[in-house]
Protein backbone atom coordinates (compact mmCIF):
# COMPACT_ATOMS: atom_id res chain seq x y z
CA UNK A 1 0.00 0.00 0.00
CA UNK A 2 1.75 3.22 -0.77
CA UNK A 3 -0.54 6.13 -1.97
CA UNK A 4 2.37 8.05 -3.22
CA UNK A 5 2.91 5.70 -5.71
CA UNK A 6 -0.75 6.10 -6.98
CA UNK A 7 -0.77 7.15 -10.57
CA UNK A 8 -2.41 10.90 -12.13
CA UNK A 9 -4.18 10.34 -14.62
CA UNK A 10 -4.97 13.15 -16.52
CA UNK A 11 -6.88 13.79 -20.14
CA UNK A 12 -7.89 17.24 -21.36
CA UNK A 13 -11.61 16.15 -20.94
CA UNK A 14 -11.77 14.23 -17.47
CA UNK A 15 -10.25 16.07 -14.66
CA UNK A 16 -6.95 14.61 -13.09
CA UNK A 17 -8.03 11.41 -10.69
CA UNK A 18 -6.05 9.27 -8.24
CA UNK A 19 -6.30 5.81 -7.71
CA UNK A 20 -6.47 5.43 -3.54
CA UNK A 21 -5.70 1.61 -3.08
CA UNK A 22 -8.51 0.50 -0.69
CA UNK A 23 -9.22 -2.96 -0.35
CA UNK A 24 -12.14 -3.59 -2.34
CA UNK A 25 -12.56 0.09 -3.72
CA UNK A 26 -14.16 1.78 -5.18
CA UNK A 27 -10.90 3.71 -5.44
CA UNK A 28 -10.94 6.40 -7.73
CA UNK A 29 -10.98 10.02 -6.62
CA UNK A 30 -10.65 13.13 -8.15
CA UNK A 31 -8.42 15.72 -8.00
CA UNK A 32 -10.22 18.79 -7.60
CA UNK A 33 -8.47 22.65 -7.55
CA UNK A 34 -12.22 23.94 -6.62
CA UNK A 35 -11.62 24.72 -3.00
CA UNK A 36 -11.05 28.74 -1.70
CA UNK A 37 -7.24 28.68 -0.85
CA UNK A 38 -6.14 25.28 -1.83
CA UNK A 39 -4.28 23.57 -4.07
CA UNK A 40 -4.82 20.22 -5.65
CA UNK A 41 -6.80 18.03 -3.14
CA UNK A 42 -7.76 14.92 -3.76
CA UNK A 43 -11.62 14.90 -3.77
CA UNK A 44 -13.44 12.89 -1.17
CA UNK A 45 -17.09 14.68 -0.51
CA UNK A 46 -17.31 17.99 -2.04
CA UNK A 47 -20.45 19.12 0.64
CA UNK A 48 -19.71 19.27 3.47
CA UNK A 49 -15.96 19.39 2.29
CA UNK A 50 -14.16 16.30 2.68
CA UNK A 51 -10.59 17.09 1.07
CA UNK A 52 -7.41 15.06 1.37
CA UNK A 53 -3.53 15.82 1.01
CA UNK A 54 -1.67 14.18 -1.81
CA UNK A 55 0.61 11.77 0.20
CA UNK A 56 3.44 13.25 -2.03
CA UNK A 57 3.23 16.37 -0.10
CA UNK A 58 4.26 14.61 2.76
CA UNK A 59 7.90 13.85 1.30
CA UNK A 60 8.70 17.67 0.86
CA UNK A 61 8.93 18.48 4.85
CA UNK A 62 7.41 18.10 8.08
CA UNK A 63 5.27 21.45 7.69
CA UNK A 64 2.31 20.76 5.76
CA UNK A 65 1.74 23.47 3.31
CA UNK A 66 -1.74 25.41 3.98
CA UNK A 67 -2.84 24.76 0.57
CA UNK A 68 -2.64 21.29 0.78
CA UNK A 69 -3.67 20.84 4.57
CA UNK A 70 -7.12 18.36 4.78
CA UNK A 71 -10.00 19.50 5.42
CA UNK A 72 -12.96 17.83 7.39
CA UNK A 73 -16.34 19.22 7.76
CA UNK A 74 -19.49 17.77 9.87
CA UNK A 75 -22.37 20.02 8.82
CA UNK A 76 -22.88 21.91 5.78
CA UNK A 77 -23.87 25.34 6.95
CA UNK A 78 -20.26 26.78 6.76
CA UNK A 79 -19.89 30.57 6.97
CA UNK A 80 -17.83 31.85 3.41
CA UNK A 81 -17.63 35.51 4.81
CA UNK A 82 -15.69 36.27 7.59
CA UNK A 83 -14.86 40.09 9.33
CA UNK A 84 -12.46 39.99 11.10
CA UNK A 85 -13.38 43.29 12.58
CA UNK A 86 -16.78 42.06 13.64
CA UNK A 87 -16.00 38.94 14.38
CA UNK A 88 -16.09 37.79 18.59
CA UNK A 89 -15.23 35.09 20.50
CA UNK A 90 -17.62 34.71 23.75
CA UNK A 91 -16.65 33.04 27.21
CA UNK A 92 -19.63 32.45 29.02
CA UNK A 93 -20.99 29.70 31.62
CA UNK A 94 -19.13 28.92 34.96
CA UNK A 95 -17.09 32.28 35.07
CA UNK A 96 -16.78 35.37 37.06
CA UNK A 97 -17.07 37.45 33.86
CA UNK A 98 -18.58 36.55 30.65
CA UNK A 99 -16.30 37.95 27.93
CA UNK A 100 -16.80 39.01 23.92
CA UNK A 101 -13.19 38.82 22.63
CA UNK A 102 -12.39 40.81 19.14
CA UNK A 103 -10.22 39.41 17.45
CA UNK A 104 -7.71 42.31 17.56
CA UNK A 105 -7.70 41.67 21.57
CA UNK A 106 -6.83 37.71 21.25
CA UNK A 107 -3.78 38.99 19.02
CA UNK A 108 -3.05 41.95 20.33
CA UNK A 109 -3.67 41.37 24.11
CA UNK A 110 -2.80 38.04 25.25
CA UNK A 111 0.64 36.40 24.73
CA UNK A 112 1.49 34.76 21.90
CA UNK A 113 2.44 31.12 21.73
CA UNK A 114 3.56 29.10 19.02
CA UNK A 115 4.07 25.32 18.68
CA UNK A 116 4.39 22.77 16.19
CA UNK A 117 1.59 20.31 16.28
CA UNK A 118 0.18 17.29 13.89
CA UNK A 119 -3.60 17.84 13.34
CA UNK A 120 -4.97 14.20 12.67
CA UNK A 121 -8.47 13.12 11.71
CA UNK A 122 -9.86 9.98 14.20
CA UNK A 123 -10.48 8.26 10.61
CA UNK A 124 -7.49 8.97 8.86
CA UNK A 125 -6.60 5.81 6.93
CA UNK A 126 -10.12 4.71 7.87
CA UNK A 127 -10.29 3.07 3.99
CA UNK A 128 -7.50 0.53 4.41
CA UNK A 129 -9.81 -0.96 7.48
CA UNK A 130 -10.37 -4.83 7.13
CA UNK A 131 -13.54 -5.13 6.86
CA UNK A 132 -14.35 -2.22 5.47
CA UNK A 133 -15.88 0.33 7.15
CA UNK A 134 -18.35 3.43 6.45
CA UNK A 135 -17.38 6.74 7.05
CA UNK A 136 -15.28 9.03 4.71
CA UNK A 137 -12.95 6.55 2.92
CA UNK A 138 -9.44 8.48 3.97
CA UNK A 139 -6.15 7.08 2.60
CA UNK A 140 -3.23 8.33 4.82
CA UNK A 141 -4.22 11.90 3.97
CA UNK A 142 -6.26 13.38 6.59
CA UNK A 143 -3.39 14.48 8.34
CA UNK A 144 -0.81 17.48 8.56
CA UNK A 145 1.83 19.39 10.66
CA UNK A 146 1.71 22.84 11.44
CA UNK A 147 3.41 26.10 13.52
CA UNK A 148 0.31 26.92 14.75
CA UNK A 149 0.54 30.32 16.21
CA UNK A 150 -1.54 31.94 19.02
CA UNK A 151 -2.88 32.42 22.89
CA UNK A 152 -3.64 29.72 25.21
CA UNK A 153 -6.47 28.72 26.35
CA UNK A 154 -5.86 29.04 30.09
CA UNK A 155 -4.84 32.65 29.50
CA UNK A 156 -8.29 33.67 28.01
CA UNK A 157 -9.96 31.26 30.58
CA UNK A 158 -7.56 33.04 32.98
CA UNK A 159 -9.84 36.27 31.98
CA UNK A 160 -12.90 35.54 32.62
CA UNK A 161 -12.36 33.98 35.58
CA UNK A 162 -13.47 29.62 36.41
CA UNK A 163 -15.72 29.79 39.19
CA UNK A 164 -15.27 26.80 41.70
CA UNK A 165 -16.86 23.45 40.61
CA UNK A 166 -16.41 23.89 36.94
CA UNK A 167 -15.30 20.56 35.63
CA UNK A 168 -15.33 21.15 31.64
CA UNK A 169 -14.98 23.52 28.51
CA UNK A 170 -16.98 23.02 25.60
CA UNK A 171 -16.15 24.73 22.37
CA UNK A 172 -18.01 25.59 19.48
CA UNK A 173 -17.44 27.33 15.87
CA UNK A 174 -19.61 29.34 13.08
CA UNK A 175 -20.51 25.96 11.57
CA UNK A 176 -23.76 24.86 11.72
CA UNK A 177 -26.51 21.76 10.52
CA UNK A 178 -28.69 22.02 7.67
CA UNK A 179 -31.48 20.65 9.74
CA UNK A 180 -32.20 22.58 12.73
CA UNK A 181 -32.71 19.75 15.19
CA UNK A 182 -29.58 18.27 14.50
CA UNK A 183 -27.18 18.59 17.10
CA UNK A 184 -24.51 21.50 16.52
CA UNK A 185 -20.82 20.30 16.51
CA UNK A 186 -19.50 20.89 19.83
CA UNK A 187 -16.67 19.16 21.64
CA UNK A 188 -15.46 19.45 25.54
CA UNK A 189 -11.89 18.86 27.38
CA UNK A 190 -11.84 18.95 31.13
CA UNK A 191 -11.10 21.22 33.01
CA UNK A 192 -7.16 20.55 34.06
CA UNK A 193 -6.94 19.78 30.01
CA UNK A 194 -8.39 23.17 29.14
CA UNK A 195 -5.97 24.77 31.33
CA UNK A 196 -2.88 22.72 30.89
CA UNK A 197 -0.89 25.57 28.99
CA UNK A 198 -0.53 23.52 26.13
CA UNK A 199 -3.74 23.70 24.67
CA UNK A 200 -4.54 27.17 22.29
CA UNK A 201 -6.74 29.22 20.35
CA UNK A 202 -4.58 29.35 17.14
CA UNK A 203 -5.57 32.22 14.79
CA UNK A 204 -2.35 31.44 12.35
CA UNK A 205 -0.49 28.32 10.97
CA UNK A 206 2.64 28.36 9.11
CA UNK A 207 3.02 32.13 9.71
CA UNK A 208 0.18 32.87 8.01
CA UNK A 209 -4.24 33.30 9.32
CA UNK A 210 -5.71 29.92 8.26
CA UNK A 211 -7.51 29.35 5.06
CA UNK A 212 -11.16 29.24 5.98
CA UNK A 213 -11.42 25.75 5.49
CA UNK A 214 -8.94 25.19 8.16
CA UNK A 215 -10.99 26.75 10.51
CA UNK A 216 -9.91 30.91 9.94
CA UNK A 217 -10.31 33.04 12.14
CA UNK A 218 -9.61 31.08 15.34
CA UNK A 219 -9.21 27.32 15.96
CA UNK A 220 -8.65 24.65 18.92
CA UNK A 221 -5.52 23.14 18.90
CA UNK A 222 -5.30 20.61 21.32
CA UNK A 223 -1.46 18.37 20.66
CA UNK A 224 -1.27 15.30 20.87
CA UNK A 225 -5.01 14.50 20.85
CA UNK A 226 -7.12 13.49 17.30
CA UNK A 227 -8.38 16.41 15.17
CA UNK A 228 -12.09 15.67 16.60
CA UNK A 229 -11.35 17.96 19.36
CA UNK A 230 -9.86 20.82 17.10
CA UNK A 231 -12.92 22.96 16.55
CA UNK A 232 -12.50 24.88 14.12
CA UNK A 233 -13.87 28.53 13.58
CA UNK A 234 -13.77 28.64 17.56
CA UNK A 235 -16.62 31.34 18.52
CA UNK A 236 -18.02 30.06 21.78
CA UNK A 237 -16.39 28.72 24.79
CA UNK A 238 -18.33 27.58 27.63
CA UNK A 239 -17.61 26.60 31.13
CA UNK A 240 -19.66 23.61 32.36
CA UNK A 241 -20.27 22.75 35.85
CA UNK A 242 -21.04 19.45 35.15
CA UNK A 243 -20.40 16.60 32.45
CA UNK A 244 -20.88 17.77 28.64
CA UNK A 245 -24.09 15.55 27.70
CA UNK A 246 -24.00 16.40 24.34
CA UNK A 247 -24.17 14.24 21.19
CA UNK A 248 -20.41 14.77 20.00
CA UNK A 249 -18.79 14.31 23.17
CA UNK A 250 -20.74 11.69 24.50
CA UNK A 251 -22.11 9.75 21.54
CA UNK A 252 -19.48 10.78 18.65
CA UNK A 253 -15.91 9.73 18.36
CA UNK A 254 -16.37 6.93 20.35
CA UNK A 255 -13.60 3.92 20.56
CA UNK A 256 -13.42 -0.03 22.21
CA UNK A 257 -11.70 0.47 25.75
CA UNK A 258 -9.46 -2.21 24.74
CA UNK A 259 -5.40 -1.65 23.50
CA UNK A 260 -4.98 0.07 20.54
CA UNK A 261 -8.70 0.68 19.88
CA UNK A 262 -9.32 -3.40 18.78
CA UNK A 263 -12.14 -5.76 18.82
CA UNK A 264 -13.35 -8.36 16.40
CA UNK A 265 -16.39 -7.20 14.11
CA UNK A 266 -19.36 -7.95 15.78
CA UNK A 267 -18.01 -8.74 19.14
CA UNK A 268 -20.67 -7.79 21.89
CA UNK A 269 -20.44 -6.02 24.69
CA UNK A 270 -17.53 -4.02 24.23
CA UNK A 271 -17.12 -0.99 26.18
CA UNK A 272 -17.27 2.29 24.20
CA UNK A 273 -15.41 5.39 25.50
CA UNK A 274 -14.54 8.80 23.79
CA UNK A 275 -11.37 8.58 21.67
CA UNK A 276 -8.32 11.06 23.54
CA UNK A 277 -4.62 10.80 22.40
CA UNK A 278 -3.29 10.64 19.32
CA UNK A 279 -0.86 6.93 18.91
CA UNK A 280 2.78 6.60 16.83
CA UNK A 281 2.93 6.04 13.00
CA UNK A 282 5.43 6.49 10.66
CA UNK A 283 5.31 6.67 6.62
CA UNK A 284 7.73 6.12 4.18
CA UNK A 285 7.53 9.11 1.69
CA UNK A 286 9.93 8.75 -1.19
CA UNK A 287 9.70 5.22 -2.83
CA UNK A 288 7.22 5.03 -5.57
CA UNK A 289 5.90 1.36 -6.23
CA UNK A 290 6.25 2.09 -10.15
CA UNK A 291 9.65 3.29 -9.67
CA UNK A 292 12.31 -0.06 -8.62
CA UNK A 293 14.97 0.24 -6.31
CA UNK A 294 19.00 -0.18 -7.74
CA UNK A 295 20.71 -3.23 -6.66
CA UNK A 296 23.97 -3.08 -4.90
CA UNK A 297 23.76 0.54 -4.56
CA UNK A 298 22.90 2.63 -1.78
CA UNK A 299 19.04 3.90 -2.08
CA UNK A 300 17.79 6.48 0.30
CA UNK A 301 14.70 5.80 2.38
CA UNK A 302 13.34 8.47 3.50
CA UNK A 303 9.95 9.30 5.37
CA UNK A 304 8.02 11.19 8.46
CA UNK A 305 6.42 10.27 11.74
CA UNK A 306 5.16 11.33 14.84
CA UNK A 307 4.72 9.95 18.37
CA UNK A 308 0.78 10.87 19.07
CA UNK A 309 0.89 12.58 22.53
CA UNK A 310 4.49 11.79 23.01
CA UNK A 311 7.97 12.61 21.06
CA UNK A 312 9.29 10.63 18.68
CA UNK A 313 11.57 8.40 20.16
CA UNK A 314 13.04 6.12 17.22
CA UNK A 315 12.08 4.63 13.69
CA UNK A 316 12.86 1.42 12.54
CA UNK A 317 13.00 -0.08 9.15
CA UNK A 318 12.93 -3.76 8.34
CA UNK A 319 13.51 -5.51 5.13
CA UNK A 320 12.78 -8.98 6.68
CA UNK A 321 8.76 -8.80 7.27
CA UNK A 322 9.38 -7.54 10.94
CA UNK A 323 11.72 -10.48 12.09
CA UNK A 324 14.79 -7.82 12.41
CA UNK A 325 15.33 -4.16 13.09
CA UNK A 326 17.43 -1.32 12.03
CA UNK A 327 17.46 2.26 13.23
CA UNK A 328 16.98 5.39 10.77
CA UNK A 329 18.64 8.99 11.54
CA UNK A 330 15.94 11.34 12.81
CA UNK A 331 15.62 14.48 11.62
CA UNK A 332 15.54 17.83 13.41
CA UNK A 333 13.11 18.13 16.23
CA UNK A 334 10.91 20.27 16.03
CA UNK A 335 8.85 19.44 18.55
CA UNK A 336 7.17 16.45 20.49
CA UNK A 337 4.04 17.24 18.72
CA UNK A 338 5.55 17.54 15.41
CA UNK A 339 6.02 15.47 12.00
CA UNK A 340 9.32 14.01 12.56
CA UNK A 341 11.89 13.43 9.38
CA UNK A 342 13.64 10.18 9.20
CA UNK A 343 16.17 8.70 6.53
CA UNK A 344 18.25 5.55 6.02
CA UNK A 345 20.32 3.80 2.88
CA UNK A 346 19.31 0.48 2.07
CA UNK A 347 21.30 -1.72 -0.37
CA UNK A 348 19.15 -3.76 -1.57
CA UNK A 349 19.59 -7.50 -3.86
CA UNK A 350 17.57 -7.84 -7.09
CA UNK A 351 14.09 -9.31 -6.49
CA UNK A 352 11.12 -7.70 -4.63
CA UNK A 353 11.55 -5.87 -1.51
CA UNK A 354 9.38 -5.06 0.97
CA UNK A 355 10.03 -2.58 3.39
CA UNK A 356 8.30 -2.30 6.87
CA UNK A 357 8.63 1.50 9.47
CA UNK A 358 8.09 1.57 12.79
CA UNK A 359 7.90 4.69 15.26
CA UNK A 360 8.12 4.28 19.13
CA UNK A 361 7.78 7.59 20.71
CA UNK A 362 8.61 8.34 24.07
CA UNK A 363 6.33 6.86 26.47
CA UNK A 364 7.61 3.33 25.07
CA UNK A 365 4.51 3.40 22.36
CA UNK A 366 5.11 1.47 19.27
CA UNK A 367 3.05 0.88 16.16
CA UNK A 368 1.95 -2.47 16.27
CA UNK A 369 2.56 -5.13 13.46
CA UNK A 370 -1.59 -5.39 12.54
CA UNK A 371 -3.96 -2.67 12.24
CA UNK A 372 -6.78 -2.30 14.73
CA UNK A 373 -10.44 -2.88 13.89
CA UNK A 374 -13.34 -1.02 15.18
CA UNK A 375 -16.67 0.06 13.91
CA UNK A 376 -15.49 3.42 12.95
CA UNK A 377 -12.06 2.78 11.60
CA UNK A 378 -11.04 5.33 13.90
CA UNK A 379 -7.11 5.09 15.77
CA UNK A 380 -5.68 2.98 12.69
CA UNK A 381 -2.14 3.13 13.20
CA UNK A 382 -0.46 -0.14 11.94
CA UNK A 383 3.08 -0.81 10.73
CA UNK A 384 2.90 0.18 7.36
CA UNK A 385 4.76 -1.66 4.28
CA UNK A 386 6.27 -0.30 1.13
CA UNK A 387 6.25 -3.35 -1.67
CA UNK A 388 9.27 -2.01 -4.68
CA UNK A 389 10.96 -4.12 -6.92
CA UNK A 390 14.66 -4.17 -6.88
CA UNK A 391 16.54 -4.47 -10.51
CA UNK B 1 20.94 -6.65 2.63
CA UNK B 2 22.60 -4.08 4.05
CA UNK B 3 21.06 -0.90 5.75
CA UNK B 4 22.95 2.47 6.85
CA UNK B 5 22.80 5.45 8.92
CA UNK B 6 24.78 8.46 9.75
CA UNK B 7 26.03 8.80 5.78
CA UNK B 8 23.33 11.36 5.36
CA UNK B 9 23.07 14.52 7.40
CA UNK B 10 20.17 16.61 8.30
CA UNK B 11 21.97 19.07 9.37
CA UNK B 12 22.89 20.22 6.11
CA UNK B 13 20.61 20.11 3.71
CA UNK B 14 23.26 20.43 0.51
CA UNK B 15 24.52 17.06 1.23
CA UNK B 16 20.95 15.02 1.25
CA UNK B 17 20.58 17.01 -1.91
CA UNK B 18 23.61 15.55 -3.31
CA UNK B 19 22.58 12.13 -2.33
CA UNK B 20 19.28 12.86 -3.77
CA UNK B 21 20.71 14.43 -6.94
CA UNK B 22 22.63 10.98 -7.40
CA UNK B 23 19.51 8.56 -7.35
CA UNK B 24 17.45 11.07 -9.73
CA UNK B 25 14.53 11.83 -7.15
CA UNK B 26 12.56 14.99 -8.06
CA UNK B 27 14.29 18.13 -6.05
CA UNK B 28 13.28 18.52 -2.56
CA UNK B 29 11.57 21.25 -1.15
CA UNK B 30 12.85 22.27 2.18
CA UNK B 31 10.04 23.02 5.12
CA UNK B 32 9.28 26.42 5.25
CA UNK B 33 11.27 28.48 7.73
CA UNK B 34 9.99 28.53 10.93
CA UNK B 35 9.08 31.62 12.62
CA UNK B 36 10.61 30.27 15.53
CA UNK B 37 13.55 28.48 16.03
CA UNK B 38 12.49 26.79 19.70
CA UNK B 39 11.08 23.32 19.12
CA UNK B 40 8.68 23.86 22.27
CA UNK B 41 5.70 26.87 22.73
CA UNK B 42 7.55 29.98 23.99
CA UNK B 43 5.89 33.18 24.36
CA UNK B 44 7.04 35.55 21.86
CA UNK B 45 6.51 39.82 21.92
CA UNK B 46 3.28 40.26 20.51
CA UNK B 47 4.47 42.27 17.67
CA UNK B 48 1.28 42.77 14.80
CA UNK B 49 0.19 39.89 13.23
CA UNK B 50 -3.01 41.10 11.25
CA UNK B 51 -5.67 39.35 10.41
CA UNK B 52 -7.26 39.79 7.00
CA UNK B 53 -11.37 39.65 6.45
CA UNK B 54 -12.31 36.58 4.34
CA UNK B 55 -14.61 36.08 1.74
CA UNK B 56 -14.86 32.72 -0.57
CA UNK B 57 -17.49 30.35 -2.46
CA UNK B 58 -17.55 27.04 -2.11
CA UNK B 59 -18.08 25.06 -5.26
CA UNK B 60 -21.08 22.79 -5.42
CA UNK B 61 -21.47 18.88 -6.80
CA UNK B 62 -22.56 17.87 -10.09
CA UNK B 63 -22.22 14.36 -9.15
CA UNK B 64 -25.91 12.22 -9.20
CA UNK B 65 -26.67 9.19 -7.78
CA UNK B 66 -26.55 7.14 -11.19
CA UNK B 67 -29.72 4.21 -11.54
CA UNK B 68 -32.66 6.22 -12.84
CA UNK B 69 -35.60 6.28 -10.81
CA UNK B 70 -34.20 4.04 -8.49
CA UNK B 71 -32.18 7.00 -7.16
CA UNK B 72 -35.11 9.17 -6.18
CA UNK B 73 -35.52 8.19 -3.02
CA UNK B 74 -31.82 8.60 -2.09
CA UNK B 75 -31.54 11.94 -4.29
CA UNK B 76 -34.98 13.44 -2.53
CA UNK B 77 -33.96 12.50 0.92
CA UNK B 78 -30.18 12.86 1.20
CA UNK B 79 -28.70 15.55 -0.62
CA UNK B 80 -29.93 18.89 1.57
CA UNK B 81 -26.80 17.43 3.82
CA UNK B 82 -24.63 16.19 1.47
CA UNK B 83 -23.20 15.68 -1.87
CA UNK B 84 -23.63 12.67 -3.36
CA UNK B 85 -20.17 11.78 -3.20
CA UNK B 86 -20.30 10.73 0.39
CA UNK B 87 -22.46 7.55 -0.77
CA UNK B 88 -20.53 6.37 -3.97
CA UNK B 89 -17.23 6.64 -2.37
CA UNK B 90 -18.75 4.03 0.29
CA UNK B 91 -16.98 0.18 0.37
CA UNK B 92 -19.60 -2.06 -0.25
CA UNK B 93 -21.66 -3.26 3.07
CA UNK B 94 -23.96 -5.28 4.11
CA UNK B 95 -27.89 -4.82 4.20
CA UNK B 96 -27.53 -4.83 7.78
CA UNK B 97 -25.15 -2.36 7.93
CA UNK B 98 -26.54 0.10 5.47
CA UNK B 99 -29.88 0.07 6.93
CA UNK B 100 -27.75 1.07 10.30
CA UNK B 101 -26.76 3.81 8.40
CA UNK B 102 -30.02 4.82 7.37
CA UNK B 103 -31.13 5.01 10.87
CA UNK B 104 -28.29 6.57 12.11
CA UNK B 105 -28.80 9.49 9.97
CA UNK B 106 -32.51 9.56 10.71
CA UNK B 107 -32.40 9.37 14.82
CA UNK B 108 -28.80 10.90 15.65
CA UNK B 109 -28.27 13.09 12.93
CA UNK B 110 -32.09 13.93 12.26
CA UNK B 111 -32.50 13.25 8.41
CA UNK B 112 -35.66 14.52 7.65
CA UNK B 113 -36.18 11.29 5.38
CA UNK B 114 -39.41 10.03 4.69
CA UNK B 115 -40.55 6.92 6.36
CA UNK B 116 -42.11 5.16 3.11
CA UNK B 117 -38.34 6.31 1.52
CA UNK B 118 -36.28 4.02 3.77
CA UNK B 119 -36.97 1.11 2.29
CA UNK B 120 -36.10 2.15 -1.20
CA UNK B 121 -32.77 3.80 -0.06
CA UNK B 122 -31.54 0.76 1.56
CA UNK B 123 -32.24 -1.36 -1.37
CA UNK B 124 -30.51 1.34 -3.46
CA UNK B 125 -27.47 1.08 -1.13
CA UNK B 126 -27.93 -2.78 -1.37
CA UNK B 127 -28.02 -2.56 -5.38
CA UNK B 128 -25.41 -0.13 -5.86
CA UNK B 129 -22.84 -0.57 -2.63
CA UNK B 130 -23.83 -4.00 -1.43
CA UNK B 131 -21.40 -6.91 0.53
CA UNK B 132 -21.12 -9.06 -2.81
Amino acid sequence: MLVSGAAWAQTPSAPATVDLPLPGGPDKRVITKAFPQKGPMILQRTRPPLLETPFEVFDRGVFTPNDAFYVRWHWAVIPTEIDVNTFRLSVRGHVDKELSLSLKEIVDGLPRVELAAVNQCSGNSRGFTEPRVAGAQWANGAMGNAKWMGVKLRDVLDRAGVKPGAVAVRFAGLDEPVVSDAPKFMKSLSLDHARDGEVMIAYAMNGEQLPLLNGFPLRLVVPGWYSTYWVKMLDRIEVLSAPDENFWTKNAYLIPDTPGADMKPGQAGVAMVPITKMVPRSFITNLRTSEPLKAGIKNLVRGIAFGGAAGVKSVELSTDGGATWLPTVLGRDEGKYSFRQWQAEVTPTVGDLALMVRCTNDDGLAQPMANNWNPSGFMHNGIETVRVKVV
Amino acid sequence: MKISMGAVSFAVPIVAGVVLALIGHPAVQLPPPSAATSASSATAPATGFALKSVSVELPASDVVFPGGAKADAIAANCLSCHSAGMVLTQPDLTKAAWTGIVEKMIHAYKAPVAEADVAAIVDYFQETRGAK
